[in-house]
């Protein structure tokens, strides 16, 4: 009977865990989709080499030895541990215990593959936790500076927090589990299942009956997957989702150089037309949405832009590498990550409360408390940011966007760029220079 | 300082190899003329056959673009690219980065194709071909020169050993900076803040360049962009070291260690 209660309750859990899940995960996509369209077809080799380097193997995090090492333990125990919870999962609709154990335990080569599996599980685990304490211990006791800046206050720093001790929370649940079950697999068979870390662990609980270790190994269970069915359902609410979006987010990466801005060809257009005197501007269509130059809010990025900002884990490396942000600018290429994500998440639920319309709310990307404009003007588009994102987002194309329309639709420029602009067009230069004096330096 | 620009050879029927982008600030800004005129003395002292554009050139529109004026920037590129398709341009060299990132990345969508090389790619190619003979061996024996990483050469186009190379030439010892290559600092003046006053805030970015600069003890900052130079040595004078640290293009030393030019430090 408690057996039978047991399928259904874990069915009916994992119901609706992926029910939450889905639609988190469906705003989310809806809400990138909100950009504008930005063509990445083609290269598809080089974009697939691109994921494997940078998302599956972690490269770019390796140019910060420490925590790429720490953060090498949670990504590669997250990834082993999910053979594990096939396992879990399998048990949790059969109502089996140790499904695949059982499957393979008279076959040699299988039993020690699946021993050695839960062996290397087991180990990592102990790495996870090592990493975890060690990054909860730079968060908040050496307080690292790129970890505590102003813009994390509030919920970003509840949700690094939340992430951080439901890992430990997990980890425990799993060795509770697989230590309850070897101290019964000893009582009865007087040795463990093989498991190194869980069989020295047993040791300390076998005095207790076989109900009690029952229930600790049950708790273990049932906890372990509480956890995994609230964490798939916060992710797409949390910058942890970085664990998911990091390899369409490497994969979708511009491969031009850094250096490259893209050029506007509606302005190519215009400009084209006011050089050739005797060329006929087409027909203008009525039809046609004003064009707008650069962006003011999320509508007018790029979706890749938006993906850029589901991805962002915040961790803050852009910013730390920021000579703005060193010499004390308001400018955190972080935040305008920040800004861009909460900007769209606010448009977004907007959208969904007024059945799938957007009601302009008076307010845009610019200003309004996301990005400010002191912000957008202290940036030297030096690429540090980009150069340091372990996961290939750029700040800088975002900024450049926010400056086009700050500039070119509402003539928002400190009056040194004024006077810049007036002599580049001009005189050719962004000084006041006479274009006749430009061999001046040949008569020394 | 005589040279013919890309009138002269179209009028005379003859091409020239390489057309040398001299830059706005290569052109107008005094300490940045100084380098224009080394790197044209390397060049006439291996009788290279380049041409300037002379009154031809205009700002290629770096500064307008990244501050945001799309149209600024168009405008002065569709007109460079007119001038330098007229005269069948095929080659460039520039001792500019933000001229080099934006001729080699950002025109040739707009109709201009060149193969575009920086100063400093340029000098390196002539030492490995061995064309470069240094005659100037004592000035820089056991002197220290640190180079500071133009953003827009490093980590924008990934050019980090070619102006190291051309240090290592001179027999100087080369120190590097707490951040370097594709963590260089910034020197300030990227993105048009050339042209404006910086933010508020705790410091000027320059000032922390400066800082990383000395700490080196190098008695030489070699830079590769005229924008950099300037942020530079007003970072040095701020802190008063002018007399004992210097700072210097790499087309200076380089001329130098040719006893083609003297420079003091």
């Amino acid at each position: 009977m408690l057996h039978l209660f047991q399928i259904y309750l874990f069915v009916a859990f994992a119901g609706m865990a992926f029910y939450f899940a889905f639609r988190g995960y469906r705003r989310v996509y809806q809400n990138i989709l909100l950009g504008r369209s930005e063509d990445f077809s083609g290269n598809t080799a080089e974009r697939l080499r691109t994921m494997l380097l940078v998302a599956f193997g972690q490269k770019k995090m390796f140019k910060n030895p420490i925590p790429a090492v720490l953060h090498l333990f949670l990504y590669v125990g997250f990834v082993i541990t999910q053979i594990e919870l096939l396992e879990i999962f399998l048990d949790g609709i059969t109502g089996k215990h140790r499904i695949i154990y059982h499957a393979v335990e008279h076959i040699p080569a299988l039993h020690f593959l699946y021993v050695f599996v839960i062996n290397s599980i087991e180990i990592l685990s102990v790495l996870v936790f090592i990493g975890t304490v060690a990054f909860l211990y730079r968060r908040f006791v050496s307080r690292v500076e790129r970890l505590n800046k102003p813009e994390l206050k509030g919920f970003p720093i509840q949700d690094a927090a939340t992430i951080l001790i439901s890992e430990i929370l997990l980890l425990t649940c799993i060795f509770s589990m697989n230590a309850g079950d070897s101290a019964m697999h000893i009582k009865e068979y007087g040795e463990g299942y093989g498991f190194a870390i869980s069989t020295f662990l047993a040791q300390f609980i076998t005095h207790f009956d076989y109900t009690t270790l029952h229930l600790i190994e049950r708790m273990g269970w049932w906890g372990h997957l509480s956890l995994v069915f609230l964490l798939l359902v916060y992710l797409p609410y949390s910058k942890h989702l970085h664990i998911l979006l990091a390899f369409p987010n490497t994969f979708f990466a511009r491969l031009y150089p850094k250096g490259y801005i893209n050029n506007m060809p509606e302005i190519t257009k215009e400009i084209k037309l006011m050089m050739d005197p005797s060329a006929v501007p087409p027909p203008a269509d009525a039809n046609a949405a004003p064009v707008k130059f650069g962006a003011k809010d999320v509508f007018d990025l790029s979706w890749k832009n938006l993906l850029d900002a589901y991805t962002c884990t915040e961790c803050g490396r852009c910013t730390a590498a920021c000579p703005a942000n060193q010499t004390g600018k308001l400018l955190s290429p972080r935040k305008i990550m920040m800004d861009t994500r909460d900007r769209l998440e606010t448009v977004g639920a907007a959208i969904a409360a007024n059945n799938g319309i957007w009601k302009e709310d008076g307010k845009s990307l610019i200003e309004n408390g996301y990005v400010s404009i002191e912000e957008l003007r202290a940036c030297t588009t030096c690429n540090a940011c980009v150069e340091e994102c372990p996961v290939m987002i750029s700040p800088l194309d975002i900024i450049v966007q926010l400056r086009r329309n700050l500039i070119m639709e509402e003539s928002n420029a400190p009056t040194e760029w004024t006077g810049m602009f007036t002599n580049m067009e001009n005189n050719g230069a962004p000084w006041q220079f006479s274009p006749q004096d430009r061999l001046n330096w040949t008569k020394e | 300082m005589e040279l013919k620009t890309y009138a002269d050879y179209a009028a005379s029927g003859e091409t020239p190899e390489v057309l040398f982008w001299v830059g706005c600030a290569g052109s107008f800004d005094q300490r940045a003329q100084k380098v224009t005129r080394s790197f044209v003395k390397i060049l006439q002292h291996l009788n290279i056959k380049f041409a300037v554009l002379g009154t031809e050139e205009s700002c290629t529109g770096d500064p307008a673009k990244r501050a945001g004026n799309e149209f600024v920037f168009q405008m002065l590129a569709l007109q460079n690219i007119e001038v330098m398709n007229n005269y069948g341009v095929k080659r460039i060299v520039t001792t500019c980065p933000h001229c080099f990132n934006i001729l080699k990345n950002e025109y040739p969508s707009l109709g201009g194709n060149y193969e575009v090389v920086h100063h400093s790619s340029f000098l390196q190619n002539l030492i490995d071909e061995g064309r470069i003979k240094i005659t100037d061996t004592q000035s820089f024996k056991g002197k220290k020169i640190t180079y500071h990483d133009s953003c827009y050469l490093g980590r924008a186009n990934e050019i980090y050993e070619a102006p190291r190379r051309v240090i290592e030439e001179l027999d100087a010892d080369l120190v590097e900076m707490k951040s370097c290559k594709s963590k260089g600092l910034c020197c300030g003046a990227g993105g048009a803040q050339m042209f404006k006053e910086d933010e508020p805030g705790k410091k000027r970015i320059n000032i922390a360049r400066t800082e990383e600069a000395l700490e080196t003890d190098a008695q030489i900052v070699a830079a590769a962009c005229p924008f950099c130079s300037t942020m530079l040595t007003d970072g040095v004078k701020s802190f008063d070291r002018q007399q004992t640290v210097k700072v210097f293009d790499i087309a200076e030393l380089l001329a130098a260690g040719q006893g083609l030019e003297t420079i003091n430090f």
